[in-house]
């Protein structure tokens, strides 16, 4: 780890204000994933913004009838919320899902959008990493690859988004909040809010420097059966080989978003009017122009298994 | 106390305290936290520095140079240790690679530094500026393509090849064979607590805090790496949070304290980081395993060959596959051949069970293909060709040998005649749901043992020996021997264990500490009985120890009344002679498995398990079953998860954290019984016991994957069973 100042402003525009200002400055909320790469050199801040004390921790009704959840609403509050329980079970479900419950305790909302890769190159510092140390290169291609993407990859990275929360908010289709160092407050669809790597895997969202997430807002609850299916080696505690977060309707009609699987929580709305068809046709069109490794092209027929495992259970 | 007859009847044998379920007399300070393991030697006196280990960044090849300026320049640093400044050092009889590498490169991760600073964060800041220029040379990190340069290799002391009949012709000639490869990864030890020493120097001699399960082993390799006489290295190991083998031979974080420590003029402690641990230290080797079975209709064996292919560093030593097919099954015509190939992987060596752990893997996967081919249930085929001599040499028989009665009990107890013997039959809700069962084997090794044993004036017995508690529960063993042998409560007993300046034991490894160590307690125990009735006046041939008194010739007089003069304090050591020629001495169990396999996503799930075992005498039952379930869990991530990924050009394991090597968790561990026979074993020690802590590991790998088979009728033969090696071939959900 190497030595970094630290400081705990008192407002969120402060917060991005003192980002922005000091280079090579990170946000530390609940330290879940950023203090373990601190350890490992991974991450190597010069200066860290304490955000612990902003508030930013209370899930609100909004006047379009969704929530709003404050960026450091913990994850395990998120989930056993009583109106994210009721009408946002996608999300609970998601997040029950991840990490631990001591881990829940401490991640943040926003934390969470924002953890980064479990790509075993990326956490090994003596491997070329293009994400880690720009130019590089991939030690992952042509290496260990079971876990990695198999869809918005790039010849420069193919390491994938490790979360389940955020996928969940994919298929609810909910956007995030942010305040700049000016002040100004500007709102991110979270489809747009991962980037795909292309030649600058090291960007992995659409953040400007400094720019701090604020809230997450949920749209108007959508009903149906909400399903979140993660699939992994053993039965808790690790990352997603594939998982899938779905919303079924009574008259047929869904919506699914896929974790494991790309650099972002991935969805292809235009491929959902084919779900009606069932499990097949739609993953076809979803994971079109997948380019998988020798190590992972069985990540495309789990995730059809399990999309079609999913819709069965949401139709009863 | 030479052990070269069989027991009659002993002290032992009262059974008052020996054999009965006992909590860990440890238990308080580990649930306390007050019990101190290695990193958390808190003497305020010693004001260590802290070291940081640097690992090799490439797998082979040389240290062209080294920039140390920037580390040395780092704020709090005092030192820094790499080969070139620590001089000429040697290598343990138990290490294969030097622990500090350089200018050569043996392996990834091997240590190339030690930074020591003020504080824990300052050194490890300071190792990460420290430059490194490698000359990388090409290295061989593929077993399977180093499978044909393969060359023989001997086990340990015994051949690694051995024939018996002629297998060949038997085989061609059987009317039923299974011809079958399979595979088992490499896997990590992933004890909780990482290596790690604290090492104090006071003019030549060094004081070294460890977490190890040899000591006088280690002490020894302490002393040659070092160059210096072994009555000068004091090795202290009270407390261990797992070893698995992992910590029988010293590793770098002790030579490296040592180094830091005379480097720094002050104490240094050093833990190894867990992403440095599991390419720095040493893993049970992958194995390429090859076995071939024939039978006759009725499904008597006829011919059993097995053999094995593994690799390792130049010097290493082979996975040791073949070994329990040599005993486990009748048949005239036999087989076994070790193969080894060079690699440049880290180090491979002993890890729970070696040997039997994954040849069982393999074996009993190919039983249960026998026996679905001559259409037997598989737990009749192995009744049938039981034996109860050693196949290879018939004139040796087994001490004890009860494999048809773990197998018989375990079938009524599980419900085993509700199996399908179809595969792919048994759905529940969305699982498809599959019954499997192997036999567990593991040989009763024994060691030479010492201990010191002193009774006090008021009455209390304290037991000194090297023996090592590595979570097992050998402290109260010990401690229910000596109280058992004194006639004295457990309270009464004080046991001392880990230190070099004890006299020396087993240790622990192989599972031949409970049994060797309390045989060693035993010895010595003998030895103050008979110090006491001199000391009292009293006939020895009739004195009987109880209640804390000594009865005999009609008189009865207390125990502490013998050291009211002072404490008397003796010294033995069993010594186990000729029976192990004479007796073939293994212990045997029968595991039973029943999994869910999810229809649509092929994920295994295990929901419920039971071990029968016969294991000779059973000391503490609460321990011994804490032992086994231990070792039922390891087997379920051996079958089901555990593989150190090998980038095969980069050449080091790449899932080096427990994010990555996945290991059980709770949810993954379903109902777990263990069934302890009732055995006594007169042959293999006075305590008439064996060991037990490696015996629950062996077959439940293969259990499982044949409860995989059962219930969904795809047969994997590359452990672990993971997912994506059933799904191509997994029949439609619905």
């Amino acid at each position: 780890m190497k030595a970094f100042t630290y400081e705990k402003p008192a407002s969120p525009a402060e917060a991005a204000s003192a980002a922005a200002r000091m280079p090579d400055a990170k946000f530390i909320a609940g330290g879940t994933n950023l203090l373990d790469l601190m350890k490992l050199q991974i991450e190597t801040p010069a200066h860290l913004v304490d955000v612990n004390g902003l508030g930013l921790d209370t899930i609100a009704a909004t006047q379009e009838g969704g929530l709003r959840i404050g960026a450091l609403v913990r994850n395990t509050d998120l989930a056993a919320d009583a109106r994210v329980r009721t009408d946002y079970g996608v999300l609970s479900r998601a997040l029950v899902s991840g990490a631990s419950g001591q881990l829940r305790n401490k991640a943040t909302t926003a934390g969470n959008l924002l953890q980064r890769t479990r790509c075993p190159y990326f956490y090994d510092t003596a491997q070329p990493c293009n994400k880690r140390q720009p130019g590089s290169g991939c030690a992952a291609i042509g290496g260990v690859s079971r876990q990695l993407g198999v869809i918005g990859t790039s010849e420069a990275c193919i390491a994938t988004y490790p979360g389940d929360m955020a996928v969940a908010m994919r298929v609810l289709d909910a956007t995030v909040e942010t305040v700049d160092a000016e002040g100004a407050a500007r709102k991110i669809p979270v489809a747009e809010f991962h980037r795909l790597p292309g030649d600058t895997p090291q960007i992995e969202t659409a953040l400007k420097p400094g720019e701090l997430i604020t809230a997450v807002t949920l749209p108007k609850p959508v009903g149906g059966t909400q399903v979140y299916r993660k699939v992994r080696d053993r039965a808790s505690y690790a990352f997603a080989l594939v998982s899938v977060a779905a919303i079924v309707q009574r008259d047929g009609s869904a919506r699914v978003a896929f974790g494991g699987m790309a650099p972002r929580p991935w969805r292809v709305e235009a491929a959902e009017a084919e779900l009606a068809k069932g499990a097949k046709p739609a993953a076809e069109r979803i994971f079109a122009g997948a380019k998988p490794t020798h190590d992972n092209a069985f990540k495309l027929k789990l995730a059809e298994r399990t999309l079609d495992a999913v819709l069965t259970e949401a139709r009863g | 106390m030479k052990f070269d007859t069989p027991a009659a009847q002993n002290p032992i044998d009262r059974l008052t305290v020996i054999g009965k379920a006992t909590d860990r007399i440890d238990g308080p300070y580990k649930t306390t936290g007050t019990a101190p393991y290695a990193y958390d030697w808190h003497d305020p006196a010693l004001k260590p520095a802290y070291g940081f280990v640097l690992g090799a960044g490439i797998a082979k090849g040389r240290i062209r140079s080294m920039d140390l300026s920037a580390a040395k320049a780092a704020p709090g640093v005092i030192a820094v240790v790499t080969a070139e400044s620590a001089g000429q050092l040697g290598k343990g009889q138990y290490n294969t690679a030097p622990l500090l590498g350089g200018p050569e490169i043996a392996h990834y991760h091997q240590a190339v530094a030690l930074v020591v600073a003020e504080g824990f964060e300052q050194a490890r800041a300071a190792a990460a500026l420290i430059k490194v220029d490698y000359d990388a040379a090409k290295g061989t990190f593929d077993l399977a393509a180093a499978k044909d340069s393969a060359k023989p290799a001997k086990i340990m002391k015994d051949p690694g090849d051995t024939a018996v009949g002629d297998f060949e012709a038997a085989y061609a000639k059987a009317p039923v064979r299974v011809e079958e490869t399979y595979t088992t990864p490499d896997e990590a030890h992933a004890m909780m607590e990482p290596h790690a020493s604290i090492a104090s120097w006071e003019g030549d001699k060094v004081t070294l805090w460890t977490s190890n399960q040899m000591i006088d082993w280690s002490v020894g390799d302490v002393a040659k790496t070092l160059g210096m006489p072994k009555d000068k290295v004091r090795l202290i190991s009270p407390f261990i949070g797992g070893g698995f083998g992992g910590k029988l031979f010293i590793r770098s974080d002790v030579i490296l304290a040592a180094l830091g420590a005379k480097a720094a003029g002050r104490p240094v402690k050093v833990a190894l980081t867990r992403p440095l641990m599991f390419n720095n230290t040493v893993h049970r080797p992958a194995t390429i395993q090859r076995i071939r079975i024939g039978a006759n209709k009725d499904g008597t064996i006829t011919a059993i060959g097995h053999e094995s292919w593994s690799g390792n560093l130049p010097g290493g030593r082979p996975e040791a596959a073949v070994s329990q097919t040599r005993l486990l099954y009748a048949g005239a015509n036999r087989m076994t051949a070790t193969r080894l190939a060079t690699l440049d992987l880290p180090e491979g060596n002993a890890m729970r069970a070696p040997g039997e752990a994954p040849g069982l893997m393999a074996l009993e996967i190919a039983m249960d293909e026998v026996a679905e081919r001559l259409g037997m249930d598989p737990v009749q085929l192995r009744m049938l060709n039981d034996t109860q001599v050693d196949p290879e040499k018939p004139d040796r028989p087994f001490s004890k040998r009860e494999l048809i009665a773990c197998l018989r009990e375990g079938g009524e107890r599980f419900s085993w005649s509700k199996r399908v013997a179809t595969p792919g039959q048994v759905r529940d809700g969305r699982w498809r749901v599959g019954m499997g069962v192997a036999a567990a084997f593991r040989n009763n090794q024994l060691m030479t043992s010492g201990a010191r044993i002193r009774l006090g004036p008021d009455g209390t017995v304290t037991v000194e020996t090297d023996m090592t508690d590595i979570g097992t529960g050998t402290y109260t063993i010990i401690g229910q021997t000596a109280a058992e042998m004194m006639g004295v409560p457990l309270d009464k007993v004080t046991v001392r264990l880990g230190d070099s300046s004890f006299p020396v034991s087993s240790g622990s490894g192989g599972q031949w500490g409970a049994n060797s160590s309390t045989s060693g307690v035993y010895a010595a125990c003998m030895k103050l009985r008979e110090a006491v009735v001199q000391k009292l006046g009293l006939p020895a041939a009739d004195a009987v120890f109880a209640d804390g008194e000594v009865r005999s010739g009609g008189k009865s007089v207390k125990l502490a009344q013998a050291a009211s003069a002072g404490e008397i304090v003796v010294e033995d050591a069993i010594e186990f002679e000729g029976l192990a020629k004479k007796y073939q001495q293994s212990t045997f169990g029968a595991h039973f498995v029943e999994v869910g396999v999810d229809a649509a996503t092929a994920e295994i799930r295990v929901r419920r398990m039971l071990a029968v075992c016969a294991a000779g005498r059973i000391l503490n039952p609460k321990s011994a079953r804490s032992q086994v379930i231990g070792a039922m869990t390891m087997g379920v991530g051996a079958a089901l998860m555990e593989e150190l990924a090998v980038d095969k050009t980069r050449g080091f394991f790449v899932n080096h954290d427990l994010a990555g090597y996945e290991v059980p968790v709770h949810a993954d561990i379903p109902h777990q019984e263990v069934v302890f026979l009732d055995e006594v074993d007169p042959i293999s020690s006075p305590m008439k016991a064996k060991g037990v802590g490696e015996l629950g590991i062996c077959g439940v790998g293969a259990a499982i994957a044949n409860a995989v088979y059962n219930a969904t009728g795809i047969r994997v033969r590359d452990y672990p069973i993971t997912l994506d090696k059933l799904l191509e071939r997994m029949p439609d959900a619905a």
